[in-house]
């Protein structure tokens, strides 16, 4: 029986088992009258199906998880040891070629009838294993569905048990975001490591030139690869810079207008316009800086006699600066809607103007939402990457000049990864380094800001 | 305005005189006012601050306020009572202007501050609502320091040149709102963190830190507890000495505890005006009556 099949089945099941238990209990408490049910008879028709579905389904999961591995080992069990002394990557070869054959998908035009046994067992034992899921999997779900339903009396705290159930499901919710974070790091630091085995971690960390390209093979002519992240940290400082430059000032400032000038007309028009540039694909934006904006500053600086290069970080930063306004400006609008009418009554009430209202009063009310739009706009900025591949080049210069040609980190990571790579390489693994320390940037700049707005908050009630 | 002044002491004489009927006569005198919407009582004083005449207010189709003509005397407490929903609160809105925050909302007629119309084109509500200041219902301390939320009014108007002027006017006008002594060593901590009636207080505190001529309070006391409000009530008796106070309460024993006149709305109108004493223990308005023997309300 495929999975799919039983899942469906299982959940059928545990469907039934919730009417069958919601009527046992609904007559059982239609029947005695001195008797008070302790809960609802939903909940027990609910306790039925959860002890119905859970169980067999965990079964499912786990067997499917367990079941693949261990019968590929019994099914090339002995064919290893008859090919004589193999290393671990042959037998991964041998494993390979088993799974082609039982697919059907052959690429060797002579098949070893060693291997083709084992794919005929192979095939043979999966599919007893997945009758026998089956078979496990109905019975556990029939028999826990029936043992509910045998218990079903008032005295049974169905409601309770329900309601733990279903905690606990939240919770296992709420912590898989933390998991799965701490997945992505433990699997960029283990790579990390492995960069800094071959590169010295001061080195990477202070050393002010990053020219990643090396030798492969001992007889190619290349240079030697300087790891130095400081001229690429400082690209992407610099660009995030210019981008929140342009919009906090402006995402603020339509926010403000927004929520306290606007008429409800304009602001029911132009707020949805001003989220559709967050929708923009960063591709898009790309093509515009490089198109137009990168040529109108080089332009502008021949006129001004400046010197400007064709990619620059300004034109990078200004793009991506309008990119993020919308960030900034709708969830800074939603918070100073949040503030409530009577901070702004009591203040209109003491003779104070509207902007000296705004500024005193609203702005710092609602400071932390604010700092948090920024901070995610921050975010953006850093992680931001197609618009600097289009906008402001690859060259890693160490410079705060706005005019020249810089790159980022994610940039850097792109093109380190993008084609062959190997993974015994500094040049590869320097990725996984750069990754590591934007994460640590960006964290760093996260516990700084909140740290900032737990010392100027004003909490209102 | 010499005809209205004139129905209403004849009205007065009616019902006064015949004590059989009082209450057919109240029925009928009841129907007069509401065709010809006059006013029971006596609405006018000799020193008036605030003078208002024929105002309505209405929320777009809404007609909130009913031609109310009533003046706000020098130096005296006048407290406004009815029902939910009786146009009280608008109508003291309307004093200060804060209406202007409701964009649907429209006024007519005339309000005169000192003789100056306060729905004149030429106002600016800024200085307005600095002359005519406001206590909320809920108590609103801006989410700063004790100190901040006093000395906010003070700043924005630059009443005061430094920081010692500015010290004497926070701690005068927390001591005038019997406050001080509760909070003279924390000044720098958050008002929001006050009790109920302190939050309300500091309200006060922060209103009379700007100076103002009259003082709005828009049900001060209904958030607090007998104490607190206990409180709230002396301090209003005091402040009567320097401010005029219009006060809106449903609190009837408020009313009579803190008032020296009172008007009674209902359904937008103003039915009753009158010495505080008089009006409740001789209402002369069959309505009023009903309201504070607690058969509606």
């Amino acid at each position: 029986m495929p999975p799919l099949l039983l899942v469906s089945l299982v959940l059928a099941l545990s469907t039934l088992a919730f009417w069958q238990g919601k009527r046992r209990a609904f007559a059982l408490s239609t029947q005695a009258s001195s008797v008070k049910m302790h809960s609802r008879p939903g909940y027990y028709g609910m306790l039925a199906a959860l002890w119905c579905a859970l169980p067999a389904l965990t079964i499912v999961v786990v067997w499917q998880l367990a079941a693949d591995s261990l019968l590929t080992r019994m099914a090339m069990d002995g064919v290893a040891a008859a090919k004589g002394a193999l290393t671990p990557d042959q037998v991964n070869l041998l494993v390979n070629d088993m799974r082609n054959l039982v697919t059907g998908s052959v690429v060797d035009s002579q098949i070893d009838p060693l291997l083709q046994a084992a794919a005929d067992r192979y095939s043979g034992m999966l599919r007893i294993s997945h009758m026998a899921l089956a078979v496990v999997a109905l019975v556990t779900a029939a028999v826990g569905a029936y043992l509910v339903h045998a218990r079903i009396k008032p005295s049974l705290r169905a409601r309770n048990q329900v309601e733990l159930v279903i905690e606990v499901i939240l919770t296992l919710c709420s912590t898989f975001a933390v998991f799965i974070t701490i997945g992505i790091v433990l699997s960029v630091l283990f790579e990390s490591i492995r960069f800094f085995q071959q590169i010295p971690f001061f080195d990477f960390l202070f050393g002010l030139k990053w020219s990643p390209q090396m030798a492969i093979r001992a007889d190619q002519a290349g240079s030697s690869g300087s790891f130095g992240a400081v001229p690429v940290l400082m690209g992407t400082f610099l660009i995030s810079g210019i981008a929140m430059a342009i919009a906090v000032p402006f995402g603020l400032m339509s926010a403000i207008y927004l929520s306290e000038y606007a008429g409800p007309k304009f602001r029911a028009t132009v707020k949805p316009l001003l989220e559709i540039l967050a929708g923009v694909p960063t591709v898009v934006y790309g093509f515009f800086a490089a198109l137009v904006v990168a040529p109108f500053i080089r332009d502008l600086g021949v006129m001004t006699g400046l010197s400007v290069s064709s990619e620059s970080a300004l034109a990078a930063g200004l793009v991506m600066g309008i990119m993020i306004i919308p960030f900034v400006s709708s969830l800074s609008d939603d918070v100073i809607n949040a503030v409530p009418q009577a901070m702004r009554d009591g203040s209109y009430g003491l003779g104070a103007t509207k902007s000296e209202t705004i500024k005193l009063v609203i702005l710092p009310a609602a400071l932390p939402g604010i700092v948090g739009s920024i901070l995610l706009a921050v975010s953006r900025a850093i992680g931001e990457t197609m618009i600097v591949v289009m906008a402001a080049g690859l060259a890693a210069n160490l410079t705060v000049n706005p005019l020249q040609a810089v790159t980022t980190v994610t940039v850097q990571i792109v093109t380190l990864l993008v084609g062959d790579q190997e993974f015994d390489s500094p040049k590869t693994l320097a990725a996984f380094a750069l990754g590591m320390l934007l994460f640590v940037v960006t964290l760093a700049l996260n516990v700084v800001a909140l740290y900032v707005v737990r010392k100027y908050r004003e909490e209102y009630e | 305005m010499a005809p209205a002044m004139d129905t209403i002491l004849d009205m007065r004489d009616v019902i006064m005189g015949k004590d059989e009927a009082e209450a057919a006569v109240a029925t009928k005198a009841r129907k007069v006012d509401r065709d010809q919407r006059t006013t029971v009582g006596v609405p006018f004083v000799e020193e008036p601050r605030m003078i208002c005449r024929e105002v309505n207010v209405f929320y777009g189709d809404k007609h909130a306020i009913n031609n109310v003509s009533i003046d706000v005397g020098k130096n005296e407490v006048l407290a406004m009572i009815g029902p939910s929903g009786c146009g009280k609160s608008t109508f003291l809105r309307c004093l200060n202007r804060m209406n202007d925050t409701v964009a649907s909302c429209r006024v007519t007629g005339e309000i005169l501050l000192d003789a100056l119309n306060i729905y004149d084109k030429k106002v600016d509500v800024v200085p307005l609502r600095a002359q005519v200041g406001m206590v909320f219902q809920k108590p609103n301390p801006f989410p700063k320091s004790i100190f901040d939320n006093v000395a906010y009014g003070p700043k924005i108007h630059g009443l005061v040149n430094n920081k010692t002027e500015l010290n004497d006017v926070v701690e005068d006008s927390l001591k005038k709102a019997g406050l001080w002594n509760e909070v003279s060593d924390r000044l720098d901590q958050p008002g929001t963190g006050l009790s109920g009636g302190q939050q309300q207080r500091l309200c006060i505190a922060r209103a009379i830190a700007v100076r103002p001529e009259v003082i709005l309070m828009d049900e001060p006391c209904s958030a607090l507890d007998p104490i607190a409000t206990a409180t709230v009530e002396d301090l209003i008796t005091e402040l009567k000495e320097h401010y005029t106070i219009v006060i809106v309460t449903h609190n009837m024993q408020q009313a009579a505890r803190v008032s020296q006149r009172t008007a009674y709305f209902h359904l937008g109108d103003l039915v009753e005006v009158g010495p505080t004493d008089r009006i409740f223990t001789n209402p002369r308005h069959q309505l009023t009556e009903d309201y504070i023997t607690g058969r509606f309300g």
